[in-house]
């Protein structure tokens, strides 16, 4: 462990702040799914992920990370920032004019830690693949890691992916699905049905395991299960249970909260529940 | 008129084929994806001698274009092989964000392009892709005309650093270019030179422009014939060029006429030389079944509408 599980809690908190200050300054953006994820991506970044500090397009000898589902930008962003891929103070300028911190990542801005655009959703394990597919043959054994919300799989696009992986034993990926049952219209099963998941991904070939994405213990200890079941010639889905909006109080548990800002009040109540403990940018 | 001549006929997909396998010998980053058409797309000969650099993906075109885009992290450079239809319209929202909006260095590489598929009929005969492609942000688009050219330009392509969609097509057409030409990408090719009108002609529709040039040239009628093989970026330079000697152009293409080459030239001479243009293209609409010869025919695509075109364009120069 590089860090304790109390000190990645600290960090998630202050992602959790930076999240919806974001959204807040400026009145857009996706909150819920990037508190459901924050867990997520502190274990990734700060104790799983193999990266180098100088970012290169490349990313030769170390561990990719792709976010297929783009809107949850906020929480990756602040993470970066956090792990030093450039200063946190850019995080104010999440999704105005000028800014590298697109309403949806983009390489097109060269912000450094984002590999592809993404936000259309389901194109992100194909890419996830491709990369896989050049780390074998440039004889490179570091992982690819790559997120996906639960209502992006309704894109059949990813089916094709999820068909492919298997079949060519591109067994250095590990493709982690954000299981909070929400979606904009709704829960999932409402607005069309997931029904199992992990029957569907194993039918398809995969080593399926299952994780609770809000502890932090948990999604620690099983990233890194994730990796010792790597090379063993299937591609590996972790089914991550989340809550839509964790952290804070009144934004968990709905849909209504994937594409809302908070207001000063509503930002003000979040704030009291997520201590700084990094400084705010 | 200069003469041109050619002993044999072939397919220009048949030069992609010969050109991905030189590109794969010359450069050992150059990979190649196939959904399902190897054969159609002539890419045997890269998968015999590179088969851990092939990757076969099945009836499944957007996933192809996504693994294209994330094999470039870390240096490949992906080649990615179908019919036209399947490499433009059926993936277009891949296309645009996972590669020309990421800026991956991914070659789209479309056999059996417009009419000339043939006989299966209009589900498969794209009109409409060079302006599909043209429109998207920092997108090469390359049409080639025969054999030598489509296999020149595979190589090129190869050492140019960002996304291209090369255009190619199914039937064997007249081998009338140098085996042995250097392809520069938007450099314009002088076909003939001539001072009464300037035909600009991409494609299967350069032979075309070359026969109508002859019967042109019975009639008295010294035509001038650019082949455009780099659809975007244009020559801009060579086309003003030519048009300012000439005072009329007529464009030809294998495409619908909104869209393509015809209009990109257009919006040229619009902003910076108004001239009177006509356009040889199909009109507007989706084909059919039939040969490739029926089809150029009836659409309004054979050296006969060239010439027609020509001597309209000629009027309207005088008027």
């Amino acid at each position: 462990m590089k860090h304790t599980i109390k000190e990645l809690e600290d960090i998630a908190s202050q992602i959790r702040r930076d999240i919806v200050r974001m959204v807040h300054g400026c009145q857009s953006g996706h909150p819920g799914g990037s508190l459901g994820c924050t867990d997520f991506f502190t274990a990734l970044y700060f104790e799983v992920l193999n990266y180098k500090k100088d970012f290169s397009m490349d990313g030769i000898g170390e561990d990719l990370f792709f976010l297929s589902n783009g809107h949850i930008s906020p929480v990756w962003y602040s993470t970066l920032a956090h792990a030093g891929f450039f200063d946190k103070s850019e995080l104010a300028t999440f999704r105005k004019l000028d800014s590298r911190l697109q309403g949806h990542p983009t390489t097109h801005e060269h912000l450094p830690g984002v590999r592809v655009a993404s936000g259309s959703l389901g194109q992100g394990m194909s890419v996830a693949i491709g990369a896989a597919l050049t780390k074998r043959l440039n004889g490179d054994n570091s992982y690819v890691f790559s997120l996906h919300g639960d209502g992006e799989l309704q894109e059949g696009q990813n089916w094709e992916a999820a068909m492919f992986a298997p079949f060519h034993k591109v067994d250095h990926l590990i493709c982690t699905v954000d299981y909070n049952g929400q979606q904009i219209d709704g829960p999932t099963d409402k607005v069309l049905s997931l029904d199992s998941l992990q029957a569907k991904f194993e039918a398809f070939g995969w080593h399926v395991i299952n994780t609770d994405g809000n502890d932090m213990a948990a999604i620690v200890e099983g990233l890194h299960y994730a990796k010792t079941l790597a090379g063993k010639g299937k591609p590996i889905l972790n089914l991550m249970s989340t809550q839509m909006g964790a952290g804070v109080d009144y934004m968990m548990g709905s849909h209504k909260w994937h594409g809302t800002a908070p207001n000063d009040e509503q930002l003000a109540t979040a704030l009291a529940q997520l201590p700084e403990t990094l400084g705010d940018y | 008129m200069k003469k041109y001549t050619y002993t044999e006929k072939k397919d220009t997909r048949s030069g992609f084929g010969a050109g991905l396998h030189e590109a794969g010998k010359k450069n050992e980053n150059v990979v190649a994806l196939c959904a399902d058409l190897v054969g159609s797309l002539k890419m045997d000969a890269f998968i015999k001698d590179f088969p851990e650099r092939f990757t076969q993906v099945g009836i499944a075109e957007a996933n192809m274009i996504g693994i294209a885009a994330g094999m470039t992290i870390g240096g490949k450079i992906p080649f990615t092989g179908t019919f036209a239809n399947f490499s433009t319209g059926r993936v277009y929202d891949q296309i645009r964000q996972s590669v020309a909006y990421s800026n991956k260095n991914v070659k789209i590489c479309a056999s059996h392009a417009g009419l000339t598929l043939g006989e299966d009929g209009a589900t498969h005969q794209i009109l409409e892709d060079i302006g599909l492609m043209k429109m998207l942000p920092g997108m090469v688009v390359i049409n080639p005309c025969d054999y030598n050219q489509t296999k020149a330009a595979t190589i090129a392509i190869a050492e140019y650093e960002g996304p291209v969609y090369l255009r190619f097509g199914r039937p064997v057409i007249p081998v009338f270019t140098d085996p042995d030409q250097k392809f520069e990408i938007g450099k314009a090719w002088m076909v003939n030179e001539g001072t009464d009108v300037t035909i600009i002609a991409t494609g299967h529709m350069v032979w075309k422009a070359i026969e109508a040039g002859e019967k042109l040239a019975e009639l008295g009628i010294d035509a001038e014939i650019i082949n455009i093989h780099t659809i975007k970026p244009l020559d801009d330079e060579a086309i003003l060029k030519s048009v300012k000697k000439t005072g009329c152009v007529v464009t030809c293409e294998e495409h619908n006429k909104f869209g393509g080459l015809g209009e990109s030239v257009a919006r040229l001479l619009t902003t910076e030389l108004p001239t009177p243009q006509e356009f040889v293209a199909t009109n507007d609409t989706f084909g059919e079944s039939g040969t490739p010869d029926q089809l150029m025919s009836k659409y309004g695509l054979d050296a006969v509408n060239i010439v027609e075109a020509v001597q309209k364009v000629i009027g309207r120069k005088k008027a």
